[in-house]
């Protein structure tokens, strides 16, 4: 039966397309659709598709900027020289370590955050929301210099304030040490993204169906089976996508090193290797070949994540 | 509730304001230290000076300090309006049309978020070198767009699923094509999304390092960050501390200002984009 129906039914199950063809207002549909959506997409790939394979093709040659004449083609060599150098395995250590301490701690931290904020009483959540985004509002570099700043040997508190716990005194040089450095960078890394983690978590609490804790409790559930039992799995989504996009995040770090270390005592990052390389030595070819591998390991993790996170969305959707 | 567990509350919301406060309130209190307290060891400056702001808004650093803030200004404004426009009409498309690729516009929206940008800046490097871009305000408008527009098409589509459509069919019924219902009926509706990515996306802009280190070489497009992380090697001050201290301040404030005005609308809008995106 061909009659006109009314705009509602069309709207709500896809249309079948009619024998032979699409009917034109389909096809309309779909011209308009890539013609709004279109620029925004082609933008989007020559801003980050085209860089890559340049990269890529950079990555092949023997190229120093300062030294055009003699660029030559070497093939996967650069790739050699760096997966056998131990600059870069110290680079991705140092950057697996900040990614694995930062994530960790910020997902407790800001689970904690978001518990007491979606708690807390009326009166305080609103000041509390909007507090809580200061620290994801200042720029990276801000709050690099000020945690610097804090522990610096000659204008910092931080050792006259702490001089009573051992091995604290007034000419500890925090940023003398590879491990101390990194403490401090990753307590700036993640006082400054706690609060994107636990607005994405306080998000995920706000879903978890209140049936569930009253039913939980009603049979005598303690807090923290509640936690652990109906809470955490009934969230699990909202927990993939904020570790998800922080440990991408993480595993980038770039500013906080540039402005706290400068790479110094082996705290560089690969993304702080990449730099050096291509921008201070203008190395082309090699750096362009460590921009590579940090591209194909950011694409690792990703990938990683989201197979496991779709495992992880079929097995909720078992259990219910 | 018992009076025992509000005062519990009431400290752990303190705690919390504490820790978001904390090395904002210590950059201001450094800024205000002169020469003499700097190394003072304590928080609070002892006598409390305006001297670092003097050096960065008149003084020595001013011809460092004041070209960023104006190329910070005015290159953020600029993404950020050109790519909430064309976040505008993808999410419309996303958010409303039916067509094949819809899936393919998000995910790569999603790819080019999580790019590391350390791996677009050195061909960008090369590349703006030879073709002149290096170091203006263009060269690092365009490589702001692959930072902007994923995070605008995300949290607008977010948005404009929200807007209740059948307003654009009843003036549809109306006898307005489907341009019109667009601009008449939608835009007012989708606005307040629209500004929030805007703000969302300017705050990423203005946040951005990487590029604005690598990409630029004098004060004709050097942004604030980049300007910062140079202040420290520069040498026409003695000690660069409180100058520091005192620009990060200042750019610091138009962003919390930002903040305290629109926090529901951005809490909403970051939320938003990724749980349910």
């Amino acid at each position: 039966m061909t009659t006109t129906t009314l705009p509602p039914g069309k709207k709500t199950e896809p249309v079948s397309a009619p024998p032979g063809g699409i009917s034109d207002r389909s096809r309309a549909e779909r011209r308009l659709g890539w013609m709004l959506a279109g620029p925004a997409f082609v933008i989007m790939l020559l801003v980050t598709a085209y860089p890559i394979v340049q990269a890529v093709y950079y990555s092949l040659f023997n190229y120093r900027l300062t030294d055009p004449q003699n660029r030559s083609f070497i093939g996967l060599g650069n790739y050699g020289v760096i997966l056998t150098d131990a600059l870069w395995w110290q680079a991705v250590a140092v950057t697996v370590f900040i990614t694995v301490v930062t994530v960790v701690v910020e997902l407790i931290l800001g689970f904690a955050l978001a518990l007491v904020m979606s708690k807390a009483l009326q009166s305080l959540r609103p000041v509390l929301r909007a507090a809580i985004l200061i620290p994801y509002a200042v720029i990276t570099v801000v709050s690099a210099f000020s945690w610097q700043f804090a522990f610096s040997i000659t204008t910092g508190f931080v050792n006259k304030w702490f001089a009573w716990l051992p091995g604290i005194g007034a000419d500890t040089d925090w940023f003398g040490d590879k491990w101390t450095s990194l403490l401090v960078i990753c307590l700036a890394e993640i006082w400054k993204t706690t609060p994107f983690i636990s607005l994405l978590l306080l998000a995920g609490l706000a879903q978890v169906p209140d049936v569930l804790q009253e039913a939980a409790m009603v049979d005598g559930a303690t807090w923290w089976q509640r936690m652990w039992r109906v809470t955490i799995p009934n969230m699990k989504a909202a927990i993939m996508v904020a570790l998800l996009f922080r440990s991408l995040d993480a595993f980038r770090i770039f500013d906080s090193i540039y402005i706290m270390t400068a790479g110094a005592n082996g705290t560089e990052s690969v993304s702080f290797l990449a730099y050096r390389q291509t921008i201070s030595r203008v190395e082309i070819g090699l750096g362009s070949a460590v921009s590579v591998l940090l591209f194909l390991c950011v694409m690792g993790i990703a990938f990683g994540f989201i197979k496991g996170f779709r495992i992880d969305l079929s097995q909720a959707r078992g259990e219910r | 509730m018992s009076t025992r567990e509000k005062t519990w509350w009431w400290i752990a919301g303190a705690l919390i304001l504490l820790y978001c406060l904390f090395p904002i309130a210590w950059i201001i209190s450094l800024s205000f230290k002169g020469p003499a307290d700097i190394a003072n060891g304590q928080f609070l400056p002892s006598s409390p000076t305006g001297e670092n702001y003097s050096t960065i808004l008149t003084g020595t650093a001013s011809d460092l300090f004041l070209p960023a803030l104006r190329n910070s200004f005015g290159i953020c404004l600029i993404a950020t309006f050109i790519s909430c426009i064309l976040a505008m009409f993808a999410a419309y498309a996303i958010a409303r049309l039916d067509f094949p690729g819809k899936k393919l516009i998000l995910s790569t929206a999603l790819v080019v978020a999580i790019f590391p940008v350390i791996s677009i800046v050195t061909p960008l490097f090369n590349l703006w070198r030879q073709i002149g871009l290096y170091d203006t305000w263009l060269g690092l408008i365009i490589p702001y767009l692959s930072l902007t527009l994923p995070i605008s098409i995300w949290t607008m589509s977010a948005f404009f699923r929200e807007i209740p459509w059948e307003m654009e069919q009843a003036a549809q019924v109306d006898g307005a094509t489907t341009w019109q219902a667009f601009r008449k009926v939608i835009v007012p509706l989708a606005a307040p999304g629209v500004f929030t990515t805007a703000i969302i996306a300017f705050f990423i802009a203005w946040n951005d390092f990487a590029y604005g280190i690598s990409l630029t070489s004098t004060s004709a497009a050097r942004p604030v960050p980049a300007a910062l992380g140079l202040f420290s090697g520069a040498s026409q001050f003695v000690d660069p501390t409180g100058s520091i201290a005192a620009a990060a301040v200042i750019v610091t404030i138009p962003v919390v200002v930002l903040v305290l005005i629109f926090q529901r609308r951005i809490v909403a809008g970051l939320t938003n984009g990724a749980v349910k995106g």
